[in-house]
This record gives structure tokens, C-alpha cells and sequence, in this order.
């Protein structure tokens, strides 16, 4: 990194007000909101009734949309913990965007679980008569426990940063002042303080690799603990870590690209970095590719009949469309662009981080819906309308509303702390100088 | 091996009775009521005392009993003592009359258009013989749903039976992903059933009334076999098709035939649905051999349309 003096790094990465194209963005995000807010009213009030869902889809996009958040607050353990942990040092700019990605979606995933009960009001029950043999208490467990990790891995690196705002008295306004005086006013820069720090942040990288591995593999076991086809299959967790992986890289990417253009932060988020982002994506890209053709080569070879349906209506049936656009945007072209470097440079790598997110985000739909439309006994005895299943407006309102909901979070907090952390760019600065 | 089938027919009738003289105990069953005021009518009903002496009463001191005294929800979570209860299902006999489901749906006051009993034409490929499979819940010893459950909503009891707590379940339909045999149904929306049905306070054992966001199955009817009775489905099909009954005694019967399970199990070559996942389900199949009716795919759609 070229060098920067210390009050021209603070001005560039202090939070900024909304300008014209934030206010906008964020009312279009509150609009998203408030139509799946009023879907989910009409949800509350109606029933599962006024969803697609029936006896044989009973877990649709609500369920895929989980999945999606669930996997890409991965993210989060990858940048802060795993490249921490291994010595890149690259990454430190990233961090706090990881972060906040892996915080507000497992904040979401665990909403959407919510959204998916036939009976909300009686949450609670899985508190006063949980079983911990049932898959979906270790889920509640494992993913509470990550959200509380992540929130303080968030924190933690913030400390130092609270310090250098509050000293902004008169810019920061008196409510963000009074938020970080109360959020950080404990802290005095003392080296104690620093060594405390980290070595919690060291313990909490070390302990949440195996909660993010947890939640995952945790999540597709909702789907391999059963017998379905297309489910009962003991590549599940790989599977799903390794496309969560893939998944949450591609939107570290986007949300690199999205901060770097709008608050001019050319300086923080180089174009090295999304050299270096890319190949990570590529490298991501070809493990999930791998842990896909494992997915579905081995059964297709052997066609056993219960499967064949199935696999047949994702290669040439009723999925294929979705199912190859899926493969393609999620994998096959995101590794075509970015394998060149070229095609690394920021323009390229977001395209690419796009094509991730969105063939993942399909990717999960049809991790879910097919397999419940191949039950081992033939459809029948049910209305018509049971034997098929395309969402509701409620349901995408719903899922666009949490999807949403997920991104104002991000948003937010861009909007009140420093999305690049301040504190740790300066020491980065200052260790490069004497080097 | 068949018994009697006038003694059985008693057999029923004493313990339907004895049912209702229990379920009075709390007064004298046979002395007329204060308020109402019952005169005789001159007609004397034969009765088996508690005691096992037969004794005449006047039929008009005989006041039907309309429930039997509700089991706890503790008590239907263990189920009836002493007991193992499984069904049989004569493939041979089923010509798709869906009288079971019919009856199952009407008892259960289940919301229109689901049904607990499913009745599959099958063909297992496409030279082989079609033929009818009526499907309840298999009620397994390893039962998957109740595996996955997160809240103990669905359970196992010692008698073999496999049930819901609606006034439980959270609805997050994990057990419905979990069966492999598609037997359990989802209420989507508010059940249309009547008003004064919707207001009863649920039992586990009758799975009545059904409720807004919960999963509902066949129950085996245990509230029936409580009272002696046979399950709905079993006494409403007209062909004899199923039978229940108790492993442990090792007879099951369709209210007219009544067989030693273990022979009836090893004559006709009974066996399970998906024996190779383990799921150890208590209803048995009896071949599709040597057919009452032959297999005609109209009887199930006509009946679909009439409904």
C-alpha cells in the first residue's frame, strides 16, 4: 500500500452521510422491506395457505433462502478467521465487510426460519420441549452460537476505531456520538488493552472455523438426514460448505466493488485485491465443482430408479433451464472470467461476484424443491395444484423482503462505522514504512 | 384360523358395554336420571355385569354414553399398557372403493380435499401386474418423523403407535421431508370443520380437531381401540381389506375374519413397504395374488370425480 498520512486515511474512511444515491438505495431497500413485511402479515393472518407450499413441497424458497443466508455468512470465518489465522495480511481491508455480510445473514437465516413455521407463536416450544436428537435444535444451537461469535469478532477490531470517532465529536452528530461513546468509551488505546484484544480475537478465530463448518454442514444434514432422493447422500456437507464458501467470496467481491466505487476507497480496496479475491473465487469455484460432479455423476452413473426422476428432470426435465443456468453462472463462467487477469480487474471480478450470488441463490432452490416433487410414492389422493410448485408473490416478497432486510443491515452500518477499519490500516501503513 | 363368529360379535358387543358402564362410573349407569325422569318401556336389554353375570335392564334406563372419559395427554404419550398394535393390508382384496378414506376423513373431520389414507395405483414397472395399495401411516418402530422432530411434538408409544400433539407442533413440517411414505399432511390453512368439533380441546388420540399450521396423520384411531373397536378404516371397507389388531395376542381381524397374524403373515407371504430403509413400519402387505376384483385404473378417478 502507498503511503498515507494518518489524518488523510481517517478522513477518507471515516462514515459518511447517505448522498442522493444512498437515500435512494435505502428507500428502495425500506419499500422491498415493507412489501414482504405486509406479505408476511397477510401470511400470519391467512396461513402457510397463501404460500405455494403444499404436502409435497412443504419447504420451498423460504427453506432455499435460509440455505443462501446460512452459506454466505460463511464468509465471514473464511476472510477474518481462516486467512487471519494463516498469516494474509492482505485481506485486512476486507474484514469488517466479511463480517458484517456473515452477521446480518445469519441474522436473516434465522428470521426466515421463523417465516418458514406453520406455528411462529409457539417458537418458544423449541426452548421449553427441544430434543437434542432432532437436527433442527443442533441448527438453532450451532447458529446462535456463530451469530454471538461474529457479532464479537465485529467488535472486537472496532474498539480501536470507536476511539478515533469519538474524538469527531461535532461530524459524528449527537446520537452516533453518544452510540460510540457508549459502544467504546472504555477504550484507551493502552497496550494491555491492545494484548487483550488480541488474543480474544485469536481464540474467537481459532473457535468459530469449526461453528462455521458446524452451521453448514449442520444445515445440509436437514436434508441428509433423510431418506429423499437427491438428499441421502454423505457428500452433503462438503457439498454445502464448499459452495457457502464459493458463495460468500462472490459477495465479498460485490461488496468490495459497491464500497470501493461509491466512497471512493480506491486506495483501501485495490485492484490487487480483487486480483487476489478472484483467484480465491476460482480456486472456491473448482472445489464446489468438484464436490458437484461427486454430487451427481456417482448417482447418474448408476440410475437407481428412485433417483432417476429426480436427476432426470434437473439434466433434461423440468430443472434443467434453472439447473444449468445454476451451474454455469455459479461455477463455469465465474472461473472463465476470472481465471484470466483480466478478467480479475474490479469491473470483471464484480460481474463475476454477481454471477456467484445469483447461480448460488438458484443453485439452493434447487437443492431443495425437486427432491420433494420425487416422492418414493407416486403423487396422488391430493388437489391438482399439489403436484407442482412456483412461489407465491407473498413468498417472493417475503424472501426479497429478508433479502433486503439483510443488505439495509449492511448498509446501516456502513453508514455508522468505518466499513474499512481505520485503526488497523493505519498500524498496516506505518508497518510498511519501516519495512 | 377363524373363530367363532358369533362369540366374537358378543366378544365386541360386551366390551363396547363394559366400556360405557365404566365410562358412568361416577353414578349408577342404570338408574334413571333425576331431571329427565325415565319411565319403562318394557323392554329388558341383557347386559354382562362388571361382575360377569348377565343381567336385564330396561332399555329405556340405558343412556348412550357419548364419550368416554378423555385421556390425559401424559396417558396418550404412553399409550394402552400390554399392547403392540399393527395392521394388515390385503392387497387382493382392494378394488379402490376408498370407503376407508372416506370414513377416515369424515371421523377425523379432516379439512377437505387431504386425506390421512392414500389409495396409490401401483405398478412397479411396465410388465408387471397394476394394482391398489391403500397407505396409512406405517406407525414404524423406527419411525423417521418422529427421529427429526425438534419439539417431541410427534411421538412413539409403547404400544407401537405413532402419534401428534398439535397443541405442540411448530409446524416446521421436518417430519413431513422425513417419511418416505408421503402420509403426512400439512394444514395450510384454518381447517374448515364445524364450529362446536374446532372448539374441543385436541386429543392426541382422537387427532381432533386439526389445527391451523400443524401436521396431521393417521392415528390408528387408538381412541377406537381404546373402546374396543376397530379403527374406522377397518370397519368401513367393504371388502375386508384391512385388519387389525395386537401382535402380542398374534391376531389381527377385519371385523368378520379374524387370523392368527403370525400364520396369516406366513400363508400369504406378507411383507413391508421399503423394508431396506429400516424404518420397521407395523402395517403389512399382503400380495396382490389371486385377486378378488381385477384391476380397473376408473374406480380410483370416478370416485375423485364423485367427490
Amino acid at each position: 500500500m502507498e503511503k498515507i498520512a494518518k489524518n488523510k486515511i481517517i478522513e477518507d474512511l471515516m462514515p459518511q452521510q447517505f448522498g442522493k444515491q444512498g437515500i435512494i438505495w435505502v428507500i428502495s431497500l425500506l419499500v422491498v422491506c415493507a412489501i414482504g413485511f405486509y406479505a408476511y402479515c397477510r401470511q400470519l393472518y391467512y396461513g402457510l395457505e397463501v404460500t405455494a407450499l403444499r404436502d409435497y413441497v412443504s419447504w420451498g424458497i423460504y427453506i432455499s433462502n435460509f440455505v443462501f443466508f446460512v452459506a454466505i455468512s460463511l464468509v465471514g470465518s473464511l476472510i477474518t478467521a481462516v486467512l487471519r489465522l494463516t498469516d494474509v495480511h492482505w485481506s485486512t481491508p476486507l474484514t469488517r465487510i466479511a463480517e458484517i455480510i456473515a452477521v446480518s445473514a445469519i441474522a436473516f437465516a434465522g428470521l426466515i426460519i421463523i417465516v418458514d413455521m406453520g406455528r411462529p407463536d409457539r417458537f418458544y416450544n423449541l426452548f421449553t420441549h427441544g430434543r437434542l436428537q432432532s437436527p433442527i435444535i443442533w441448527d438453532v444451537i450451532v447458529i446462535t452460537t456463530y451469530l454471538v461469535i461474529s457479532l464479537l469478532l465485529l467488535y472486537f477490531p472496532l474498539l480501536p476505531d470507536l476511539k478515533i470517532m469519538i474524538q469527531y465529536k461535532e461530524r459524528n452528530g449527537k446520537w452516533l456520538q453518544k452510540l460510540y461513546v457508549f459502544l467504546g468509551s472504555f477504550w484507551k488505546d493502552k497496550p494491555a488493552q491492545f494484548k487483550i484484544t488480541e488474543k480474544a480475537i485469536h481464540i474467537l478465530s481459532v473457535t468459530i472455523i469449526p461453528v462455521a463448518f458446524a452451521i453448514h454442514t449442520v444445515t445440509s444434514w436437514l436434508f441428509a438426514t433423510t431418506y429423499r432422493p437427491g438428499w441421502d447422500s454423505t457428500n452433503f456437507g462438503a457439498y454445502f460448505i464448499s459452495g457457502a464458501f464459493l458463495v460468500g467470496a462472490g459477495g465479498v467481491i460485490i461488496a468490495m466493488y459497491v464500497f470501493r466505487t461509491h466512497y471512493k476507497l480506491e486506495k483501501y480496496i485495490t485492484d490487487d485485491h480483487f486480483n487476489k479475491m478472484g483467484k480465491v473465487v476460482v480456486l472456491l469455484a473448482l472445489i464446489y465443482l468438484y464436490f458437484n460432479i461427486n454430487e451427481f455423476l456417482v448417482p447418474a452413473f448408476k440410475m437407481k430408479k428412485s433417483e432417476e426422476e429426480h436427476l432426470m428432470g434437473l439434466f433434461t426435465g423440468e430443472f434443467s433451464p434453472i439447473f444449468w443456468f445454476a451451474i454455469s453462472a455459479s461455477m463455469l463462467i465465474p472461473i472463465l472470467i476470472l481465471i484470466f487477469k483480466n478478467g480479475r480487474k474490479p469491473k470483471w471480478a464484480f460481474t463475476a461476484g454477481i454471477l456467484v450470488v445469483v447461480g448460488s441463490w438458484f443453485k439452493r432452490y434447487l437443492i431443495v424443491t425437486p427432491t420433494l416433487l420425487h416422492p418414493f410414492l407416486p403423487m396422488h389422493d391430493v388437489p391438482k395444484n399439489y403436484m407442482h410448485y412456483f412461489p407465491t408473490w407473498e413468498e417472493w416478497a417475503i424472501a426479497g423482503g429478508s433479502l433486503a432486510g439483510a443488505l439495509l443491515v449492511i448498509t446501516f452500518f456502513a453508514r455508522i462505522f468505518p466499513i474499512i477499519p481505520i485503526h488497523e490500516t493505519i498500524t498496516e501503513t506505518d508497518y510498511h514504512e519501516k519495512a | 384360523m377363524k373363530m367363532n363368529e358369533n362369540s366374537r360379535r358378543e366378544f365386541l358387543a360386551t366390551s363396547l358395554l363394559a366400556g360405557a358402564a365404566l365410562a358412568g362410573c361416577n353414578g349408577n349407569p342404570f338408574t334413571p336420571d333425576k331431571e329427565t325422569d325415565v319411565k319403562p318401556s318394557g323392554k329388558m336389554v341383557k347386559l354382562l355385569s362388571v361382575d360377569g353375570e348377565i343381567i336385564e335392564v330396561d332399555q329405556a334406563f340405558l343412556k348412550p354414553i357419548p364419550e368416554l372419559p378423555t385421556v390425559t395427554n401424559s396417558d396418550a404419550r404412553v399409550g394402552i399398557p400390554g399392547k403392540k398394535f399393527a395392521m394388515v393390508i390385503d392387497l387382493s382384496r382392494c378394488k379402490s372403493v376408498k370407503k376407508c378414506q372416506t370414513a377416515c376423513n369424515h371421523m377425523h373431520h379432516i379439512h377437505p380435499g387431504q386425506n390421512w389414507i392414500k389409495v396409490y395405483p401401483m405398478q412397479e414397472s411396465e410388465k408387471t401386474a397394476p394394482y391398489w395399495q391403500p397407505t396409512t401411516c406405517m406407525h414404524c418402530d423406527e419411525p423417521p418423523c418422529v427421529k427429526v422432530c425438534p419439539v417431541d411434538a410427534t411421538f412413539k408409544r409403547k404400544d407401537g403407535i405413532v402419534l401428534i400433539d398439535s397443541d405442540r407442533c411448530v409446524g416446521c413440517r421436518f417430519c413431513m421431508a422425513a417419511c418416505p411414505y408421503s402420509s403426512r399432511v400439512f394444514n395450510w390453512e384454518e381447517p374448515k370443520i364445524e364450529k362446536e368439533i374446532a372448539a374441543q380441546p385436541y386429543s392426541c388420540e382422537t387427532s381432533v380437531p386439526q389445527k391451523k399450521g400443524t401436521v396431521g396423520k393417521c392415528d390408528f384411531c387408538p381412541d377406537m381401540v381404546r373402546q374396543g373397536s376397530l379403527p374406522h378404516c377397518v370397519s368401513a371397507c367393504p371388502n375386508g381389506v384391512f385388519f387389525f389388531g395386537d401382535i402380542l395376542e398374534d391376531s389381527v381381524t377385519n371385523g368378520s375374519e379374524t387370523f392368527r397374524f403370525s400364520d396369516l403373515i406366513k400363508d400369504k407371504s406378507g411383507y413391508r413397504l421399503m423394508e431396506d430403509l429400516g424404518t420397521k413400519p407395523s402395517v403389512y402387505y399382503l400380495p396382490p395374488v389371486n385377486r378378488n376384483f381385477p384391476f380397473d385404473p376408473a374406480a380410483g378417478e370416478e370416485k375423485k370425480e364423485k367427490a
